[in-house]
């Protein structure tokens, strides 16, 4: 006879071991990452990675394009996936951007100095 | 009060004997048949007498302004009355924290002796008295019955001043230094704030509704009162770390000159610093003999110290208690902080340099 109530439930089961993805530990993995590395001279790069799925980055970045009126290419890194990258610096125009069109500002981390 | 003055002085010999009895008490107010919860209460303050002063002298304050604009005279009677309640109801229930039972037990008991005040301030005051002198009547009471009484017996005769002495405080400073000197000694920080603060407020007098800011500004100096460790680390001194000093070498270069002095401040070791300040400005770099970080790339002492910044309330500032008195160690890959000052731990971001875009020649990087 097997009672249904005592039946032992693992609530977390189909969450899978958290612990167990040892890359995802102490990760940033659902952030979108604004970062900003130096060229030569007074020159910059912005780059921005981690960006979700379900958005078109290609789009994204003919609007960044136009917005910022900068260029800007897509990068397709093994790692990090595809990363955009501005020319000069967008940090603060990416973020607002970004929040503006329905991102959670707690969701995007912008780096460098 | 000036005429009072040459009458305080016995008292505070008498005060003196109440600290020493009360500081005895501790035991056999555990012996005595209380309510456990309070006494737990009791027990986790270290300096428990301390505690025991603030809510004594709020009662006895209280109960100066309740009783001194009525009659001073009816105060004896009504303490006797209250004490003699609070034995009986000692004896008859173990729970002395039953708040519904005192009100119903306390309000007949002293409204009708009390005739002079106001009838609902004066309800109010004399109820707080009754749960307040049941928590330290828990504490000391041995002291609180017999000698209480004993004092009054003698007190009657100089009536006024010693009445105040014994249960109001007139003059709070006088009483509060000696507090002080008897009960708070080794813990010498704390005693100047309480004879200021909890002593000067002139409202405790008038017979007005207190504000919530007067309140909180005397809970605060009662508080510190007791415990002066609480008051170190809440008027603890800023934060402060010596600003980065960046110059340049040559044209592409950065000096960050004083690493190891900040790493030092922060406790923090210089690689995992360094790691983050490469990773969040997306260079690269290297430390040289003398110790500073030389960075590739023209970055200046604001920027560098922007991310300093980011780095503190990252990796060092305790995100519990915002003290900086933390640790940092490294369990299995993973980084976990721990708080000296509030014991909280938790884990922290690895640090991840990101997409790291190809800047310059691509016949100089191997890879490209």
């Amino acid at each position: 006879m097997s009672v249904q109530n005592l039946n032992t439930f693992d609530p977390f089961a189909d969450e899978g071991d958290p612990l167990g993805d040892s890359q995802d530990v102490g990760s940033q993995a659902d952030y979108i990452h604004i970062r900003i590395q130096q060229r030569n001279g007074r020159k910059t790069l912005t780059t921005l990675q981690g960006l979700p799925k379900q958005y078109d980055a290609k789009k994204i970045l003919k609007a960044f394009k136009k917005e910022f009126a900068c260029n800007g290419t897509l990068v397709d890194d093994e790692k990090m996936g595809q990363v955009i990258q501005l020319q000069g610096d967008q940090r603060s125009k990416i973020s607002t951007f970004l929040t503006e069109n329905g991102i959670e500002k707690a969701a995007i981390k912008v780096h460098g100095f | 009060m000036a005429s009072e003055e040459p009458l305080f002085d016995p008292s505070l010999k008498k005060r003196k004997k109440k600290q020493v009895a009360f500081t005895e008490d501790p035991l056999g107010a555990d012996a005595d048949p209380t309510a456990p919860a309070p006494d737990t209460i009791d027990s986790t303050t270290i300096n428990g007498d301390a505690v025991d002063l603030g809510p004594k002298t709020a009662h006895e304050l209280m109960k100066s302004t309740g009783d001194e604009g009525a009659e001073n005279k009816k105060e004896d009677e009504d303490f006797k009355a209250m004490f003699g309640d609070m034995k009986k109801k000692k004896k008859k229930k173990e729970i002395p924290m039953d708040l519904g039972d005192d009100s119903g037990t306390s309000t007949p008991t002293v409204a009708p002796s009390e005739g002079g005040a106001p009838a609902i301030t004066s309800d109010d005051l004399d109820f707080s008295d009754i749960k307040k002198k049941k928590k330290s009547s828990k504490k000391k009471a041995a002291f609180d019955l017999d000698a209480f009484e004993k004092e009054l017996n003698q007190s009657k005769t100089k009536s006024n001043a010693d009445d105040d002495d014994d249960e109001g405080e007139p003059n709070p400073n006088l009483d509060h230094l000696d507090d002080a000197d008897l009960g708070d000694d080794p813990f010498a920080q704390g005693d100047a704030p309480v004879g200021v603060e909890a002593g000067n407020e002139a409202w405790l007098k008038s017979d007005r509704d207190y504000t919530y800011s007067e309140l909180l500004t005397r809970f605060y100096a009662s508080l510190h009162a007791a415990n002066p460790s609480l008051l170190s680390s809440s008027s603890q001194k800023r934060y402060t770390i010596a600003p980065p000093s960046i110059h340049r070498e040559g044209n592409k270069k950065s000096i960050f000159a004083n690493v190891t002095d900040i790493c030092k401040k922060m406790h923090r070791q210089p690689e995992h610093v360094i790691q983050f300040l490469f990773s969040e400005m997306g260079t690269t770099g290297s430390v040289d003999g003398a110790g500073r970080l030389v960075i590739k790339g023209r970055f200046q002492q604001k920027q560098v110290e922007n991310v300093l910044r980011r780095y503190i309330v990252e990796y060092v500032t305790c995100k519990t208690c915002k003290s900086p008195d933390t640790l940092l160690t490294k369990e299995n890959r993973i980084f976990f902080m721990a708080c000296e000052s509030c014991g909280s731990r938790r884990s922290v971001n690895a640090i991840k340099s990101g997409f790291q875009a190809q800047v310059g020649k691509r016949s100089k990087n191997k890879t490209g």
